[in-house]
């Protein structure tokens, strides 16, 4: 019993709240740059613009089949080698903001091509250009289909940086580690606190997510999308 | 990076190996365990739907560092000696299983309830129309995601690492420190990884766009 | 058909000019470590956060302490003048290198051993701890020594990128080597039991005793390991300003403060053989 107070001190849960603090900052940040990439890059690839959709296609393509560690090998010590030297906060950030750009870009493609050929050729047939349609017909409906796909990437973001302790990222995990490793006792309490609080932000991500499905009453003919949400999921 | 593969081919081709392994087990028993908490899900008792949706939101939503450090650090502390390797892989079946759950599930759902109603009009219980009616038909449309979610298992295998699996992302790392050129040796891992989810990748789009 | 010779294609323009980057980062490169460091008042070291008495996390005030955090600011102190700043950045065995070729940081001062291999990619000082490789074992452990671990292929801990693992399979080619992340990882597995013996300096298992009693160091060292700190390559002022300021650090008596320092309190630590 006394161990277990003494986990959880006030020291040792000031140290783990700074360690979230940076879980949170990371991924707010990666969420807000994956989310705007992620559109762009999905409509490229969708629009079939010569050359450039194929290769961003085969580049998404490539990233997302990559396990998120090598990837964050990669920004971590490869981004010096063209002149910017990351701390590992920034790399992690960039990290998680390429892979799951990708990520998302893919559910964005989906999305669009989920909505019936006809929204397009109506909107044409009124006298609109092929990007106005896409701006005003074609990407409000697809992006409300989306959002609840796109919480769960989300949701998954949070737990990956965990695995940026990997490039010593001073995160929730991290910190924990910290911890344990000096004492042994605490090891079942660490943990205990690790999974109830990666769980609440989590958790809470993935009612929202359920709030938004059902609040745009997307739920019924969001199949195939949901078919989308399972395939990006990790 | 080819004077890489010539030192250390063999070191990179375990390490494949071992992904492979542990992915494919993984696989098989999240399939297993995956499919046992969908039908759970569906059945018409409450507290069996309780225990698996709880079940399905715990392991989704702990990362699966967490689940796996857990079993490398605290089981054997307390309970049963395993290794790098076996506590990998079962946070691998525990995290994967709550996936594939859902993903079963939506396909169990999306079957015609009418198939179901049909089963059991004829006398069929709720198990038999479940076994020989209801699931046939639901892995026809899970084909897709299923094969996506075992692509996830080989990315997500690379938590072997921590662990000291000798997984393939666990030789990369010892092979960087070795030869001093992490750049090279990470793009080989890299190669190596695409060579496992790639084809499959563009496989399961095709397959996608068939069944649709 | 024509649509996969597109995609390989593509994947071989791809390759090509990741290769091709890769290449332009090995040239040695341009910039002057010193004077940089001599403008903005600071240094940024590349240091430990997991070892215990060399460079440790303190839990209370997030900040690292450690023999090789005082004697980095002393030589900051040296190099750079009263004013100079030291700045730190935690690194792990595995991370080290790469984060020193890429400018990441500008020394290495994390419990690193010269080795002859690693003095081709970097430029080391000369020694400023003199450590030799141990091992740490469960009290009432049937392995007294390092011989021990070759009967009967015991399982060893190591870290990755640390050359110690590299010695273990010489001294004893039987035993299995799993190599961690970092050190408090690595002594979180030999508790749990997933090896007999965690093997890496003294000095470093020294401190992982005293914060474990039920753990102790046997059969003394096998190996020599001379800590040195690492500057890259090309940097040769900057590592003659390192050595000059070492010198400095150990004749005016610092050197041996902060060895008492961190040190008095280490069972079976040889005082007088490491006193400069």
């Amino acid at each position: 019993m006394l161990t277990v107070l003494g986990a959880y001190s006030w020291i040792n849960i000031r140290f783990l709240l700074e360690g979230a603090w940076v879980t949170v900052l990371v991924s707010v940040c990666s969420i807000i740059l994956s989310y705007i990439f992620g559109i762009i890059l999905g409509i490229i690839r969708y629009v079939q613009i010569k050359y450039l959709s194929a290769i961003v296609g085969f580049v998404i393509d490539i990233i997302r089949n990559l396990p998120l560690i090598l990837i964050i090998f990669f920004t971590y010590f490869g981004l010096p080698n063209i002149g910017f030297k990351p701390d590992p906060i920034w790399a992690s950030v960039i990290a998680m903001a390429v892979f799951e750009s990708a990520m998302v870009a893919e559910i964005v493609r989906a999305g669009i091509v989920s909505i019936p050929v006809g929204q397009m050729e109506g909107a044409r047939s009124t006298g609109m250009t092929y990007w106005q349609a896409l701006r005003y017909i074609i990407l409000p409906q697809a992006i409300k289909n989306m959002i609840p796909a796109i919480v769960s990437q989300f949701i998954s973001l949070v737990k990956d940086t965990s695995l940026a302790t990997i490039i010593v990222l001073p995160d929730l995990m991290n910190h924990a580690q910290i911890i344990y490793g000096q004492n042994t006792n605490y090891t079942i309490p660490m943990f205990l606190a690790l999974a109830v609080m990666y769980f609440i932000v989590c958790y809470s991500l993935s009612l929202l997510s359920q709030y938004l499905d059902h609040r745009l009453g997307t739920a019924k003919k969001s199949g195939e999308v949901e078919e989308v949400v399972q395939s990006v999921e990790r | 990076m080819i004077s890489i593969f010539q030192n250390y081919g063999g070191a990179l081709l375990y390490g494949l190996g071992q992904t492979l392994l542990c992915s494919i087990i993984a696989l098989i028993f999240a399939l297993i365990i995956g499919s046992g908490f969908a039908i759970l899900e569906v059945v018409p008792n409450k507290f069996l739907r309780i225990i698996a949706k709880v079940y399905i939101e715990v392991f989704r939503n702990i990362p699966l560092l967490v689940i796996t450090m857990f079993f490398y650090v605290v089981i054997p502390m307390y309970v049963v000696e395993i290794s790098g390797f076996v506590s990998g892989t079962i946070g691998l079946i525990l995290y994967s299983s709550a996936f594939i759950a859902e993903t079963v599930r939506s396909g169990i759902q999306s079957v015609d309830p009418g198939q179901m109603e049909g089963a059991r009009a004829n006398g069929l219980s709720f198990w038999q129309a479940m076994r020989y009616i209801v699931l046939p038909q639901a892995f026809r449309y899970v084909i897709p995601p299923l094969g996506n979610q075992f692509i996830n298992l080989v990315k997500n295998s690379s938590v072997l690492a921590f662990v000291a699996g000798f997984d393939l992302m666990y030789q990369g790392n010892v092979i960087a420190s070795d030869s001093l050129q992490s750049m090279s040796t990470y793009l080989c891992v890299g190669v190596l990884y695409l060579i496992l989810t790639l084809p499959l990748s563009y496989y399961m789009r095709y397959l996608e766009k068939k069944l649709a | 058909m024509k649509k996969i010779i597109s995609r390989i294609g593509l994947l071989l323009t791809l390759l090509l000019m990741v290769v091709s980057l890769s290449a332009c980062s090995s040239s040695a490169s341009q910039k002057n470590v010193l004077r940089d460091d001599k403008q903005t008042k600071t240094i940024t070291w590349g240091v430990k956060a997991d070892t215990k008495l060399f460079g440790l996390m303190d839990v209370r005030d997030n900040k690292i302490k450690g023999f090789e955090i005082d004697l980095a600011k002393a030589m900051t102190k040296q190099i750079l003048g009263k004013d100079g700043k030291a700045r730190f950045i935690q690194v792990t065995s595995q991370t080290r290198m790469p984060l020193l070729r890429n400018g990441n940081i500008d020394a290495i001062m994390a419990t690193m051993t010269i080795t002859p291999e690693r003095a081709k990619q970097v430029d080391f000082s000369r020694s400023y701890f003199d450590a030799g490789q141990a091992i740490l074992v469960k009290n009432g452990s049937p392995i007294k020594n390092v011989r021990d671990l070759n009967k009967n292929g015991d399982v060893v801990l190591g870290v990755v990128g640390s050359n110690s693992v590299q010695n273990i399979k010489k001294f004893a080619p039987k035993a299995k080597v799993l190599q961690l992340t970092d050190y408090s990882q690595a002594l979180t597995a030999l508790k749990s039991g997933q090896g007999q013996a965690l093997t890496t300096d003294n000095g470093i298992l020294y401190g992982m005793s005293i914060e474990n009693p039920g753990y102790s160091v046997v059969g003394g060292t096998f190996t020599k390991e001379p800590y040195g700190i690492a500057v890259d390559k090309g940097q040769g002022k900057f590592r003659d300003a390192m050595n000059n300021a070492l010198t400095k650090v150990e004749q005016s008596g610092q050197y041996n403060k902060l060895l008492y320092k961190w040190f008095h309190k280490v069972k079976g630590f040889d005082f007088k053989g490491a006193e400069r």
